[in-house]
């Protein structure tokens, strides 16, 4: 059989019914538009300071626009049983998976665009590597993808898996190094912030926009797809365990 | 003889002290009716999931089409369709685009699967609708749509859990029209229902289950075959006959088998054709006036009765949970 249609199909259905509705459209783009002004804003740095706030705010939009939306998609689809008609269907379960979290992905890549587009009202980019960009903002959004995912599939309510995403997002904004250096939390924080694979992301992020890491790119890249390939197969795995037990 | 279409052997699931379903084993030869007749809580759809892939059995085997299934279903489940209880589409899509969708969960190129979403929703009866979100369908309309759905890529086998359940007289007459033209063009049926009617109009073979535990499988033939001769009358009074009216009853005419049913009446049945007078006098004596009695042709609910101990009545009481 033809994996991509199946794949295609669950695409392109979850974008009609789901991230292209006027809600999420909201959701997806006027929110980052509107805090990433605020953060301009309230920054005081003037036009150096969007610079500076630029990588955070992107890596922001990417984690919030993905992980939203799996709870929905997934979680959602499971709880009304329709998500038992994919598993019924002759795809394996991981094409199943990878389908489910392409919408999301491709929702936070655009998320990564909306600060981008902002800043280049006020600054010149012309600085940024854009192919290192690209590739973290893809990067972010498969590996918030898959925590999404990762925990749809762990709880079966859906506003469980809100609040439990939730629990896992808001300490990712103040610990991933997204505002502040992790290098500046207390030292019993660092351990936390380095288990967290946004921590990377982010710092991938400031590489290609500010030409400054903590780390060497390739470590970054290979760590986050590191942590994508074990989020996918966990999640997988839970799938079977729990939704064909 | 053919290699069976499905073949399980000892097929079992519980679920924490619950056995759902114990040691059920049966095959379908390609082509049959096969008809899974059981009460609410006997385990029907829990085989079903077994069956089609959504759970998987605690021990037991399983083949279909020749495929080793055991444990996973996947390698074989381009050849199952599947009407759940309950439907599973998508709310906010149309009829047509949940077809759509549907086929290209199967591979279908997008023109193969448009057509043969139009032909099938015509089919069902649902081509003006076809337009119309799915979640704004009365439910006979749904589990037609749902029906469409399990066929888009034209199964082999065909499972139907329930699929006249909770939907009126005439949608469920046009659904087992459905059911029976696509078993007429060579398509091997698995149908769960507790209506024992239903059974026994469609199915060519059927298998009791009650309480997780497959207590009888024959073809209706054979099921039918020592009521054949039986002479059955149902007698009807004003109110229902105790345990120990039954009791006395059987005492007296020890040749009789007897068994309430619904709405006061009472089936007696014999082995050869009987007076009817004794029987009438004997239970006017008791204060159970007889208002009607209809002799009939024993029927498949006979022999589940008979099989099952379970009532007729009790049985359509559980459709209506
Ligand atoms: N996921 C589950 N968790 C716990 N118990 C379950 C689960 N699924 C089924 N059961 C139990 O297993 C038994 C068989 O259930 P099943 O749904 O297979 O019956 P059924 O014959 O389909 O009944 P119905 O006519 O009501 O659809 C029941 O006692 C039910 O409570
Ligand atoms: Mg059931």
């Amino acid at each position: 059989m033809k994996t991509w249609i199946p794949l295609f199909a669950i695409l392109s259905k979850d974008m009609k019914a789901y991230y292209l509705k006027p809600p999420n459209i909201s959701w997806g783009l006027i929110f980052p538009f509107a805090w990433t002004g605020m953060f301009f804003i309230r920054s005081g740095g003037g036009i150096g300071g969007i610079m500076e706030l630029l990588p955070g705010v992107t890596a922001l939009s990417i984690l919030f626009g993905t992980t939203s939306m799996l709870a929905v998609t997934v979680t959602f689809e499971k709880k009304s049983r329709s998500f038992d008609r994919l598993l019924l269907s002759p795809i394996t379960l991981e094409t199943l998976m990878l389908a489910k979290t392409s919408g999301a992905i491709l929702f936070g890549v655009a998320n990564a665009v909306v600060p981008v587009l902002m800043a280049m009202l006020f600054i010149d980019v012309s600085g940024v590597s854009w192919p290192l960009f690209a590739a973290a903002a893809i990067l972010i959004a498969v590996v918030s993808a898959f925590l999404g995912l990762f925990v749809a599939v762990a709880v079966s309510e859906v506003f469980e898996a809100q609040t439990f995403s939730n629990f896992i997002r808001f300490p990712m904004v103040f610990l991933c190094g997204l505002f502040f250096p992790v290098q500046s939390l207390p030292v019993f924080l660092r351990p936390l912030a380095y288990a967290l694979p946004v921590t990377y992301g982010a710092d991938l992020l400031r590489r290609a926009i500010l030409g400054t890491g903590m780390m060497n790119q390739w470590m970054n890249i290979s760590i986050l797809t590191g942590y994508c390939t074990v989020l996918f197969f966990l999640t997988v795995k839970n799938v079977r365990r729990r939704w064909i037990s | 003889m053919n290699e069976p279409i499905v073949l399980a052997t000892s097929l079992q699931k519980r679920f924490g002290n619950i056995t759902a379903v114990q040691d059920a084993s049966f095959s379908i030869e390609p082509g049959e009716f096969f008809g899974f007749l059981g009460p609410n809580g006997a385990g029907k759809t829990t085989t079903i999931n077994m069956l089609t892939g959504l759970a998987r059995p605690d021990s037991g085997r399983l083949s279909i089409a020749g495929i080793e299934c055991t444990g996973n279903v996947k390698a074989a489940q381009h050849l199952i369709g599947v009407v759940p209880d309950e439907s599973n589409l998508y709310p906010e899509l149309t009829g047509l685009d949940n077809l759509a969708f549907c086929g290209a969960l199967y591979g279908m190129g997008r023109t193969a699967r448009k057509e043969r979403a139009a032909l099938l929703l015509e089919s069902v009866g649902l081509a003006e609708a076809g337009r119309r979100k799915f979640g704004g369908y009365s439910r006979g309309m749904k589990r037609k749509l749902t029906i469409a759905a399990g066929i888009i890529h034209e199964p082999p086998i065909l499972f139907l859990d329930e699929p006249t359940t909770g939907i009126d007289v005439e949608s469920a007459r046009h659904i087992r029209k459905l059911i029976s033209d696509l078993h007429a063009t060579g398509t091997t049926v698995f149908l769960t229902t507790h209506y024992i009617e239903e059974a026994e109009r469609l199915c060519s073979r059927v298998a009791f289950i009650v309480n997780g535990r497959v207590v009888r499988q024959d073809s209706l033939e054979n099921l039918l075959a020592p009521v054949k001769g039986v002479s059955i009358l149902s007698l009807c009074s004003t109110r229902s006959l105790e345990e120990a009216d039954l009791a006395a009853l059987s005492r007296s005419f020890p040749r009789y088998v007897f068994n309430p049913e619904k709405g006061n009446a009472l089936s007696v049945q014999s082995e050869e054709a009987f007076p009817i007078s004794p029987l009438v006098a004997f239970l006017e004596e008791r204060g159970f006036p007889v208002l009607e009695a209809v002799r009939r042709r024993p029927s498949l609910e006979d022999v589940f009765v008979s099989v099952t101990g379970i009532g007729s009545e009790q049985m359509k009481k559980e459709g209506k949970k």
